[in-house]
């Protein structure tokens, strides 16, 4: 177990390597974040200025050792558009809303996947069965921003049940943890409903009835901790979905001060530093979730040999 | 990323138990019904009511697409105040904006049409580019196997886990956002999947006898892999080329929407929701409702066309679709996700 982990940890690094480079050959190498940073008017004295103050003339080799030796020191340099803080702070502060969107709308997501996945695995083939996997389809191909501007038309706008934007989160996070949820659910339901039927169809499950034990005994019992595994997969890869691309969408639309509504502040403030940060941030987040998960396995499914 | 593989025997040999037991019950092995499709694909095609409405829908969007520019009733950035929303033609407009106009002037419909040619052809375009790039690192990665197999699925493994949509984000900002540099990005965050399926292919498939008689009578490794180990991957990169092909067009959707996608005077649906939500949110819904809904149904009818094509390519799932047909009368596996 201790070997797992430090292997995975050391894969982990590999993935924050693989992110620093691809970070900066985009920013250094292939985009120009001065002209980025700088509105369109500045003349080419003042971005040639900026660049040097910031040191993005010099040679590549000498910007890249420079580039590794402050991420190694956490310094991600300075936001323009939070005033004079230093940028990792500030993507640090914003990431609880973050987290609370992604735990409520997970919550949301798992209490109604699961239910809906075992009733639909009860009889496959019923009209229950199709009606619940056509409409997880629906919920898969409808674009996360658009059902935002559904809920808020007919659930802020119309019937003035909800407010939307930053505010007391008992009557502003309903609506964006139930739109980040709703995709989760149809993927979620799924992946029960067809582990459910495999497990419903296997011997032991056959044995369980066969002794005359209840049918909501056998499945809570018996089929639902190995229906378990392929659940836990998927369930890490919503989280995981969520923290790095997901919140970033439906923030926006509801106007949920977190991470991911800060980035596209960030971008459309040409703040360079903090959507450096974010990048960052949310890449370490992805590694930890994934070592997480791996871990979880183990816990769940002691056949899993950890290697 | 290494559990996950720990795991998969495990499953397979579940798999395996569920085919056995079905085995049992209807009394017929799967490789002998499913040889052969009797009724061939297209046969199959029309059967699917679904996937039958989905193909049409998709084919008259692709049209529509193709000939935006004469079909189309006016410039889709052509408009000004004095013609600014005009109700649509069931509601007292003209003929000369069917869907009637939005706060610009701007005809509905025409937008409409323009921003299907973007989303389909960027869609078209990652899939391409991003499918070639990846079925070629999987074949390399599976037929030379060792060290290279190592190296490349590793580089697999840490792309799969990149925070895609913020590094797609960073580098438009910084380039700025075309239909190229938005192609460029998607493709850079999707070859993975390709490579690894290919891959996954490869590996069962070079042991077979086939492969190994025309590596015995001498053929060139380039042309066991062209000629005898790639014409293995049609059916499951065909039906992985159109899932990828609806996440695509969510992708560059919701790019579009955030303003870091194709940018004006360029027309997509993504970025139009958004110009209509800040607009509109309080006002004339249906200018977001349009380009929503009708991306919404383009995505859906992928989806149920994938769908298909994986229970028509799929011996083994068409037999389990026969086998819910026998059983409850009904087509279950037909929209399996």
């Amino acid at each position: 177990m201790g070997r797992y982990i430090v292997k995975r940890l050391a894969q982990g690094l590999l993935v924050i390597a693989g992110v620093t480079v691809f970070v900066f050959v985009v920013t250094r190498m292939v985009g120009d974040p001065v002209k980025f940073m700088l509105p369109l008017s500045a003349t080419e004295e003042q971005r040639d200025a900026r660049r040097a103050e910031l040191g993005f003339d010099r040679p590549i080799p000498e910007q890249f050792v420079d580039f590794l030796g402050d991420l190694t020191r956490l310094d991600l340099g300075e936001s323009t558009y939070v005033r004079n803080q230093p940028a990792l702070d500030v993507a640090l502060d914003y990431l609880p809303r973050t987290f609370q969107l992604v735990a409520f709308g997970m919550v949301v997501a798992v209490v109604c996947a699961v239910p809906l996945g075992i009733l639909a695995a009860r009889r496959p083939g019923s009209v229950v069965d199709r009606s619940l996997t056509t409409l997880s389809l629906v919920g898969l191909s409808v674009p996360q921003f658009f059902v935002g501007f559904v809920l808020l038309i007919v659930f802020t706008v119309q019937l003035r049940w909800f407010e939307s934007g930053p505010g007391p989160w008992q009557k502003n996070l309903v609506l964006p943890a139930v739109c980040l949820a709703l995709p989760a659910i149809g993927r979620l339901a799924m992946v029960i409903r067809s582990a459910m039927i495999d497990e419903l169809n296997t011997q032991y499950v056959k044995v369980a009835k066969a002794k005359g034990l209840s049918q909501a005994r056998v499945v809570a019992v018996h089929a639902m901790r190995n229906a378990a595994i392929p659940f836990v997969t998927l369930f890490g890869w919503e989280v995981i979905r969520a923290f790095a691309g997901y919140t970033v969408v439906v923030e926006t639309v509801f106007n949920w001060n977190g991470l991911g509504f800060m980035a596209v502040q960030a971008i459309q403030n040409n703040d360079f530093f903090l959507i450096q940060a974010i990048v960052f941030v949310v890449a370490v987040l992805v590694v930890i979730i994934s070592l997480l998960i791996d871990i979880s396995y183990k816990l769940i499914d002691p056949r899993v040999k950890l290697s | 990323m290494s559990a996950t593989e720990e795991i998969t025997p495990g499953q397979v040999e579940e798999e395996e138990h569920a085919v056995e037991a079905e085995d049992a019950l209807f009394g017929r092995p799967f490789e002998l019904s499913g040889a052969a499709n009797p009724r061939g694909l297209w046969g199959d095609l029309v059967r699917d009511k679904m996937g039958i409405v989905s193909l049409v829908f998709l084919v008259v969007l692709a049209a529509a697409a193709i000939f935006a520019p004469w079909i189309a009733p006016d410039d889709p950035n052509h408009g000004d105040l004095s013609s600014s929303m005009l109700p649509p033609v069931w509601n007292g407009g003209t003929w000369s904006n069917p869907l009637g106009t939005d706060w610009q002037g701007y005809d509905v419909l025409s937008r409409l049409l323009y921003g299907a040619r973007t989303s389909l052809f960027i869609g078209i375009a990652v899939v391409a580019v991003a499918g070639t790039f990846g079925v070629l690192i999987g074949l390399i990665s599976g037929y030379k196997g060792g060290r290279t197999d190592r190296w490349l699925m590793g580089w697999v493994d840490v792309q799969v886990s990149f925070p895609g949509l913020l590094l797609a984000m960073l580098l438009i900002a910084l380039v700025g956002g075309s239909v190229l540099s938005v192609t460029v990005i998607l493709s850079i965050n999707g070859w993975m999947v390709y490579a690894r399926m290919t891959r996954g292919v490869v590996l069962t498939v070079k042991e077979r006898p086939f492969v190994e008689a025309a590596e015995m009578v001498g053929s060139k490794s380039r042309r066991v892999v062209m000629t005898h180990i790639l014409p293995n991957i049609t059916t499951p990169l065909a039906t992985l080329a159109v899932l990828e092909f609806a996440r695509i067009i969510l992708a560059e959707a919701a790019l579009s929407f955030l303003g870091l996608g194709v940018q004006h005077p360029t027309v997509t649906w993504g970025l139009d929701i958004a110009r209509a939500g800040d607009h509109e949110l309080f006002g004339n819904q249906w200018l977001i409702l349009y380009p929503g809904i009708l991306l919404s149904l383009t995505v859906l009818a992928v989806n149920l066309l994938s769908s298909w094509l994986r229970v028509a390519l799929d011996p083994q799932e068409r037999e389990k679709k026969f086998a819910a047909t026998a059983t409850a009368g009904g087509a279950g596996a037909g929209t399996g996700v």
